[in-house]
């Protein structure tokens, strides 16, 4: 173990044993150099403490505890409770677990549709823009940035108001005969309203047995609700404002595709679409990832779109995670809930994340990551050995070169 | 694999039982200290706390411009000047957040608005100090009721607010309609607002959620919860009647939710002419002489229902917080600033209403045109006050937005269930 030691304790032991100084000293100077590492990023590791670990610390025992919002949670009138928090959210019945489960509901079809839309568009957007034949380029890559940029509460409102009853969107919609809803009063589901629409079903008067069946306190019927209209605008909205972002992320990674590759493919015969699909497409494989990613845990936290816009109404259906569990801290004063809606958000991004990075990982890499463990595996007891001689060359290593690697370890 | 790797594994194994250290000590260090103080009485009404010597008060408030932060802080002002106390008044932005952080981290301010319907939550969680002033008495009994809980009052209220209808004098005359006119009953409201409808203009713009559904139910006897019973009663047969007869408006086409005309609340609705009546508070007074100067209208007390006269106020008051170190100070400012002079002045600064009966003479004198609002103080039926009903209420008013199709007593009946399951816990 290689906590803190100062200098002088690690040079007292060399010198009381002599015979192996040669070793020993080396020791002595790998942890007089670990003194001096720790004392160097002991700055980040109390910022990391108090603005990271202490809060997801104290954010765990408050979902765990009866915290009622008044003095420090650590106090010794606040009391454990155990997994009830965790019950009221799934397994016991009644408002509190029909509540998240309807924010978990609306915000997994906002998910469904901001990622991929984003991501497309993203990447629609980049390839265009790295057309060496267009013009103005740079115009329309701050153009498409822009959103990105403006406070999403600033555009929070223009929507609202562009989105208003009698506002452009409805006014241009009733020039060309559309008869348009009220967008943020609109709370019918837009599968419901298709299901309609091909006739599947009357949204006035549900299936018996879509309605009849209840699962984690949501009728079926609920679930497939869709997302409503009104978070569809909401939808449009992310779209339209992360797009920029992500674009400019798979501009970078395309402009790294080396162009005699796609040179090569051409002269080998391939289409445009052919060699987009075959060589730029695996090339920016990291960084679909890196946007999938990004993607999926902003689009589980929304926030302050909802804060800003509708507060969860109409009819619920643009409650999220993150905002339900504000409410149920600032306005209920229900702090335990509240914190454990966070950590099972937090596992469900997690989760997902995890599988779509399995899903996304390389084949190749991943197999022939697979065959060398065989290979290894074989080889049996001589790799142990070779392991053993590896890390002991590691403790040698320059000093130089132990930095960049302690740099490249945190990322 | 290659030496830098493992030497950063290794490192970081190394680094876990640090963090562990270094976050458990400064975990300790911000639980510590308030270990004894955050666990002491909170919630039980004993000696307000003072200190040596003047005393030097925070008050919060969340001011509806800046008339009212004027007239708050001269009040204040010339309070610390006659007491030898000093006092800051800060704006809150967002009251409700601004609190929790007061509470939480121990050191609140000494002196808060508080609304009605946090109030409950408030007090269970032991953030208020009780206190009743000397001539408790003289403040409406329906806002002495509103604040109190378990037998225990917990503030003064600050002033109110009432339910009255607005008529839009213009679209009376045009329909034919006179004084005599005026609804009183429910049948009166119903053929009233027939006759006010017109293609462009709905009758009335009923706003919705409970907070005006709900005057309803007081007019049928009923109400969404027994405050001093603590029990839910929202599932009673007179509850049902009366959001049947709401639905029944709404159905006929001569009354509509504010959204149904692209309007935010009944105010803008009835400012903007798309509804010739509306039931809104006195708040509607700043926004139609600042938004809809054009508009003329009167204002008459609610109609009655089959039990009589009734409508809903909305109140606040004068929280200390149980931290406090100047409680006593804090009392002494509320009863200044409670003064019934002292409310004339900001009814005229900032439109509300006194909460104090012996102010109403000189009210109704200064505003004649505000006695349907103040009215109501006799027989109006303060907010829900019942602590852990925040989200329940939510998913009534959630409902309430159906209203037009859905089936009134299915909604009662869920939040009946709701609500006695959150008082259970």
């Amino acid at each position: 173990m290689s906590t803190v030691r100062t200098p002088v304790e690690a040079s007292a032991t060399t010198d009381t044993s002599p015979p192996e100084r040669p070793l020993r000293s080396s020791k002595g100077r790998f942890g007089e150099r670990n003194a001096i590492g720790w004392l160097f990023i002991s700055p980040t590791l109390l910022v990391l403490g108090v603005f990271l670990f202490v809060p997801i610390a104290m954010a765990v025992w408050v979902s765990f505890s009866d915290w009622s919002g008044r003095g420090s949670p650590f106090a010794g009138s606040v009391g454990f409770v155990g997994l009830d928090n965790y019950a009221r959210l799934l397994t016991d019945e009644g408002l509190t677990r029909s509540d998240f489960m309807t924010s978990l509901r609306n915000n997994f079809y906002y998910v469904l549709l901001v990622v991929p839309a984003q991501t497309v568009f993203a990447l629609f957007l980049a390839v265009v823009l790295n057309n060496q034949l267009l013009k103005a380029r740079g115009f329309f890559r701050t153009a498409f940035y822009f959103p990105s940029v403006t406070s999403s509460v600033a555009i929070g409102l223009i929507f609202l108001f562009l989105f208003s009853g009698t506002g452009p969107v409805n006014t241009g919609l009733a020039l060309i005969g559309v008869d348009a809803p009220t967008w943020f009063a609109d709370a019918r589901g837009l599968l419901h309203l298709l299901g309609d629409g091909l006739g599947l079903w009357d949204i006035s008067s549900p299936p018996a047995a879509l309605e009849g069946t209840s699962i984690l306190g949501l009728s079926a019927w609920q679930w497939l609700a869709g997302p409503s209209v009104a978070l569809s605008v909401i939808i449009m909205l992310v779209i339209w404002t992360t797009t920029g972002t992500f674009m400019l992320l798979f501009l970078a990674a395309l402009q790294d595709v080396p162009i005699e590759v796609e040179e090569a493919a051409r002269v080998d015969g391939a289409n445009r679409w052919e060699s987009f699909k075959a060589v730029t497409l695996p090339h920016l494989r990291p960084t679909l990832l890196l946007v999938i990613t990004l993607g999926i845990i902003g689009t589980w936290q929304v926030f302050d779109q909802v804060y800003v816009m509708t507060q969860g109404g109409p009819g619920k259906t643009t409650l999220t995670p993150a905002y339900l569990s504000y409410s149920y801290a600032f306005d209920s004063g229900q702090w335990g809930v509240a914190a454990a809606m966070a950590f099972i958000l937090f596992l469900i991004i997690f989760v997902l994340s995890s599988l779509q990075r399995y899903v996304l990982r390389d084949k190749d890499e991943a197999k022939d990551r697979r065959l060398e463990r065989q290979a290894k595996r074989r080889r049996g007891g001589q790799s142990k050995e070779e392991n053993r001689l590896l890390s002991q060359a590691a403790h040698q290593t320059a000093p130089g070169e132990a930095r960049s690697s302690g740099s490249g370890g945190s990322l | 694999m290659t030496n830098p790797l493992i030497r950063a594994a290794r490192s970081r194994r190394a680094a876990l039982p640090v963090l562990t250290l270094t976050a458990l000590s400064l975990l300790a260090a911000c639980g510590g200290g308030s270990f004894d103080d955050g666990a002491a009485a909170g919630g039980e009404s004993g000696a307000p706390a003072s200190q040596e010597g003047p005393a030097s008060l925070r008050v919060l408030i969340a001011s509806s411009g800046d008339a009212e932060t004027a007239a708050v802080t001269d009040a204040a002002d010339a309070w610390a000047e006659e007491s030898g106390n000093e006092v800051e008044v800060v704006v809150a932005t967002d009251i409700t957040q601004e609190l929790t952080q007061g509470f939480a981290g121990g050191e609140p301010p000494d002196l808060f608005y508080v609304d009605a319907g946090a109030f409950p939550d408030y007090a269970v969680a032991g953030n208020l100090y009780p206190y009743e002033l000397e001539d408790n008495d003289d403040f409406y009994e329906s806002l002495r009721a509103t604040f109190t809980l378990d037998g225990t009052q917990y503030c003064a209220p600050k002033d109110f607010s009432t339910l009255a209808l607005q008529i839009n004098t213009a679209s009376w005359e045009a329909a034919g309609l006179t004084d005599e006119d005026i609804p009183t009953t429910w049948e009166e409201l119903k053929t009233v607002a027939d006759t006010l409808t017109t293609p462009e203009q709905a009758g009335l713009a009923i706003g919705g959620g409970r907070d005006r559904a709900g005057a309803f139910l007081v007019q049928n006897g009923g109400f969404w919860v027994d405050g001093a019973e603590g029990t839910v009663t929202a599932s009673e047969e007179g509850n049902v009647e009366a959001l049947t007869y709401v639905q029944e408006l709404l159905a006929s086409g001569s009354a509509v939710l504010p959204s149904d005309v692209d309007s935010g609340w009944g105010g803008e609705a009835f400012g903007t002419e798309r509804a010739a009546m509306t039931m809104e508070g006195n708040w509607i007074r700043g926004a139609m002489t600042n938004d809809y100067p054009d508009v003329e209208y009167t204002v008459a007390e609610l109609p009655e229902g089959p039990a009589g006269k009734g409508t809903l106020l909305f109140t606040q008051c004068w929280g200390i917080a149980a931290d406090s170190p100047n409680q006593a100070a804090a009392v002494d400012l509320v009863s200044y600033l409670t003064q019934p002079d002292q409310q004339i002045t900001n009814a005229e600064a900032f439109g509300v209403m006194p909460s104090r009966q012996s102010a109403e003479e000189d009210y109704v004198a200064a505003f004649p045109d505000d006695a349907p609002f103040i009215a109501g103080g006799e027989y109006g039926q303060g907010p829900v006050t019942l602590p852990g009903l925040v989200p329940a209420l939510a998913d009534l008013d959630s409902q309430l937005e159906q209203i037009k199709t859905a089936d009134p007593a299915g909604i009662l009946e869920s939040f009946q269930t709701n609500a006695e399951a959150a008082l259970q816990q």
